[in-house]
């Protein structure tokens, strides 16, 4: 293998990890702010109670996002030297804008809210938790953008043998962009809500605090069908713009080959990229495609034989991530709708085996963003920036494949052994439930020596 | 005044920020078994360092996104150049992160050596290995028109390992004042001395730093230029100085604050060195990469000018306020309590 197909490895292998721990944080900081809010509007020791289990949890989560996190910074430099260059008159604005405007917001708020319970107002603490979740939504703002110029660059010119940004705004404003934050933004939200659900079905499942979790789950069952509804109607006018944007793409996830007007959905087909053409398919849905795409019946939709094959992305991963990411999606919004239904009458402990469901269905949520990234990223190849620079022209020039090989045999060990942790970890802390001693919780702020 | 002057200043002050910020997070995990014989001290010593570790961290990410955004092609290349370098930089500090966060989190001895072990090592390679690098940055890259020539090996020539001692010594010293000021008795007193001890070895090493300086590098070329720069490194050695004479005075809090300005003072003698370098070669002068080779359009520096000095103020006004609510010491009944850490 070369430097070039190392590199990807790696990066594939750090951002699908640090996206183990991202999607968690955005949903998980929203709840738990929501949870102490209702504490300190007075609804009880309950929400403290919850305020504290779920957040221990979102802690644990929390310190894996920030330290994968700090790799994703450096890659672009060490591995993407090419890129960085070529690009990083205006790829690394929003990125250092991020670091600015986001991490130290989270980072300086995180601290205040570990170890402030007996340092500030309740107000006050309540109101750094919600400065967490700002921050990293504001992150995922920016880091979207980023990525969202990759798919769609704007506002840039080719000058001095690199892309120089022209129109800030142009990026700033950037549809692809905003489309890809909200979809994954609530795909975060969807995240949270089944992890939330999932313990408490566990525990409710056992009886244990049972009021506690009860209230957990329908939390989080509101959430996540509200979330998972938003992630899979942002998602439909994503892929439309994907349509317009990124032919190839689009042609890939939909294992389209000829150029057709009028296109109907096959509900099941298998694609065969070595013959151009699909093995199986079962019949069509009318103009559904077509629909899907542009909103009316009779547009076209270009296939991939209308490109040279060096300009198609790879068909198998990025249909079938898109199909699969498409199937679990729905099933999500099902099993919500059941969760909303199930707690809103009280009737959760009457059904064991949906209580089952929802405790292994946690990790669902998990692959669809993972599926969701591999549509974004490999459906984006051969191209690093969409039209403008090849992924192949992109890495460093000064690392040899010794250097990646080691790197990357080290990130994987390490990284192995963080995930092996992180589960352990997060099991026997939900696992434990919450902590009943609540005088414990509650001790009065402190005098000032 | 020219944009990518303005950078170069800013990029300066990160850096030097960073340094003074976690050197004291470093410095403290370095110490971390060696002043806290118990695990009530260890505990102490990690919710010193809790609230801020994680917000002092992020001076260096902002540090490494100024360098990508203002200076791109410096960027891709010291970065690529110091792979290897880097990348344990980036386990290390991976490693502490986890380190500081997990160890409370299981109250089991096997688990909490485990993590006190990635505590040391995530502190004790950093201040070493970002010594490393800035020692080479000022010395040079040897870098030309064919690109690198150097490697993991070659960075440890005796320079950047001078640099590299004196960055760790530094932050002992700056963590171990710090431990001074932030807890009491027996914990205070012990890190009050060690950092008498160990300000002896730092003198020595810092003069002999400021002395291979001018064999190893052409830092001091500008302030031939310029001569009136040399209050610089001048205030460098009076805040050093300063350190030992307010620890005669068991003033630890001044001893501290001379140890951040002595840690600033240090850096900027580097950078002010360096301009308008940001990595010279060592090999030849024409493949240097300067603030005007490297730097991104101007329209680019003026947008992020305008973030930086709408954001940064901003920034400094809640750490200030963050560093006024946990200024009180930590003693061992704020860590009586179970949910911190």
């Amino acid at each position: 293998m070369d430097t070039i197909v190392l590199s990807r490895l790696q990066f594939a292998l750090t951002s699908m990890f640090h996206w183990i721990f991202v999607p968690l944080t955005l949903g998980l900081s929203i709840l738990t702010a929501y949870m102490e809010t209702r504490y300190v509007m007075g609804g009880g020791d309950i929400y403290l109670k919850m305020t504290k289990f779920w957040g221990k949890l979102f802690l644990i989560n929390f310190a894996l996002g920030v330290v994968t996190g700090i790799t994703m910074e450096f890659q672009f430099g060490m591995n993407w030297a090419e890129y960085s260059k070529y690009v990083g008159d205006i790829f690394g604005a929003p990125l250092a804008i991020e670091a600015t405007v986001a991490f130290f917001l989270e980072s300086v708020f995180i601290g205040v809210w570990i170890f402030g319970w007996n340092k500030i107002s309740k107000k006050a603490h309540a109101t750094s938790i919600w400065l967490v979740a700002l921050a990293t939504n504001l992150s995922a703002l920016w880091i979207l953008l980023a990525n969202g110029w990759m798919q769609h660059p704007v506002g840039y010119v080719l000058r001095n043998n690199r892309a120089e940004m022209v129109d800030f705004g142009a990026l700033l404003t950037n549809p692809y962009g905003w489309l890809k934050f909200g979809h994954t933004l609530s795909s975060g939200y969807v995240v949270a809500a089944f992890f939330v659900m999932g313990i408490s079905a566990y525990h409710l499942r056992k009886k244990n605090h049972v009021e506690f979790f009860r209230r957990s789950f329908k939390m989080a069952a509101l959430f996540g069908l509200a979330s998972s509804i938003l992630v899979a109607a942002i998602g439909d006018f994503h892929a439309a713009e994907v349509a317009k944007i990124q032919p190839t793409k689009f042609a890939a996830m939909e294992a389209q080959w000829e150029t057709q007007r009028n296109v109907g959905y096959a509900l099941f087909l298998v694609p065969d990229p070595a013959r151009e053409r699909n093995i199986l398919e079962t019949s069509r849905v009318p103009s559904l495609l077509s629909i899907l795409a542009f909103q009316t019946m009779d547009a076209e939709i270009k296939g991939l034989k209308a490109f040279p094959k060096n300009d198609r992305p790879p068909v198998h991963a990025t249909f079938w991530s898109f199909r699969f990411m498409i199937g679990i999606g729905f099933t999500m919004i099902f099993l919500t709708i059941l969760a909303v239904l199930f707690s809103r009458r009280g009737s959760l402990e009457q059904h064991p085996s949906f209580l089952m469901i929802m405790l292994f269905a946690i990790p669902l949520p998990y692959i669809a963003g993972q599926l969701g990234w591999i549509v974004a990223e490999v459906g984006r190849q051969p191209w690093i920036v969409y039209g403008v620079l090849k992924t192949s022209a992109a890495v460093s020039k000064a690392i040899d494949t010794t250097q990646v090989y080691v790197s990357l045999l080290g990130f994987a060990l390490l990284y192995g052994s963080l995930g092996a942790i992180d589960i352990y970890l997060l099991s026997k802390v939900a696992k434990k439930g919450p902590d009943d001693n609540i005088s414990t919780l509650l001790k009065p702020p402190r005098q000032e020596a | 005044m020219e944009f990518q002057i303005i950078w170069f200043i800013l990029w300066g002050v990160l850096w030097a920020v960073y340094f003074m910020l976690d050197g004291f997070v470093l410095g403290t995990g370095m110490l971390h078994h060696y002043l806290a014989r118990t695990d009530q001290n260890k505990k102490i010593l990690i919710a010193a360092v809790g609230p801020v570790w994680d917000g002092n961290e992020v001076w260096l990410l902002t540090a490494g996104g100024a360098t990508f955004a203002a200076f791109p092609t410096t960027y891709a290349l010291m970065f690529s150049y110091l792979y290897s370098a880097l990348l344990l930089l980036l386990f290390s500090l991976i490693i502490r992160g986890v380190s500081l966060e997990f160890r409370g989190k299981i109250n089991s001895d096997a688990w909490k050596k485990t993590w006190d072990l990635g505590i040391f090592i995530g502190s004790a390679l950093p201040a070493l290995l970002l010594g490393i690098a800035f020692g080479n940055i000022f010395s040079g890259l040897p870098m030309d028109a064919a690109g690198y020539h150097g490697s993991l090996l070659s960075l440890l020539n005796p320079y950047g390992l001078l640099t590299g001692v004196l960055f760790v010594l530094l932050f002992l010293v700056h963590g171990s004042l710090y431990v001074s000021i932030k807890t009491v008795g027996d914990l205070s007193a012990k890190a009050s001395n060690l950092a008498e001890k160990l300000w002896d070895a730092l003198l020595l090493i810092a003069v002999s730093f400021f002395i291979a300086t001018a064999i190893a590098t052409k830092l001091y070329d500008n302030y031939m230029s310029v001569a009136v720069l040399l209050v610089v490194p001048l205030l460098a050695v009076a805040a050093l100085i300063g350190i030992r004479v307010f620890l005669a005075k068991s003033n630890a809090l001044m001893a501290f604050v001379s140890s951040c300005v002595t840690i600033l003072m240090v850096v900027f003698t580097g950078v002010i060195g360096l301009f308008p370098n940001l990595i010279p070669s060592s090999t030849n002068l024409a493949y240097s990469l300067t603030i005007y080779n490297s730097s991104s359009s101007i329209y680019t520096l003026k947008i992020m000018t305008v973030v930086a000095f709408i954001f940064v103020p901003i920034v400094i006004a809640y750490k200030i306020w963050v560093y006024r609510i946990f200024r009180s010491r930590v003693t061992e009944t704020d860590v009586l309590k179970e949910d911190a850490y």
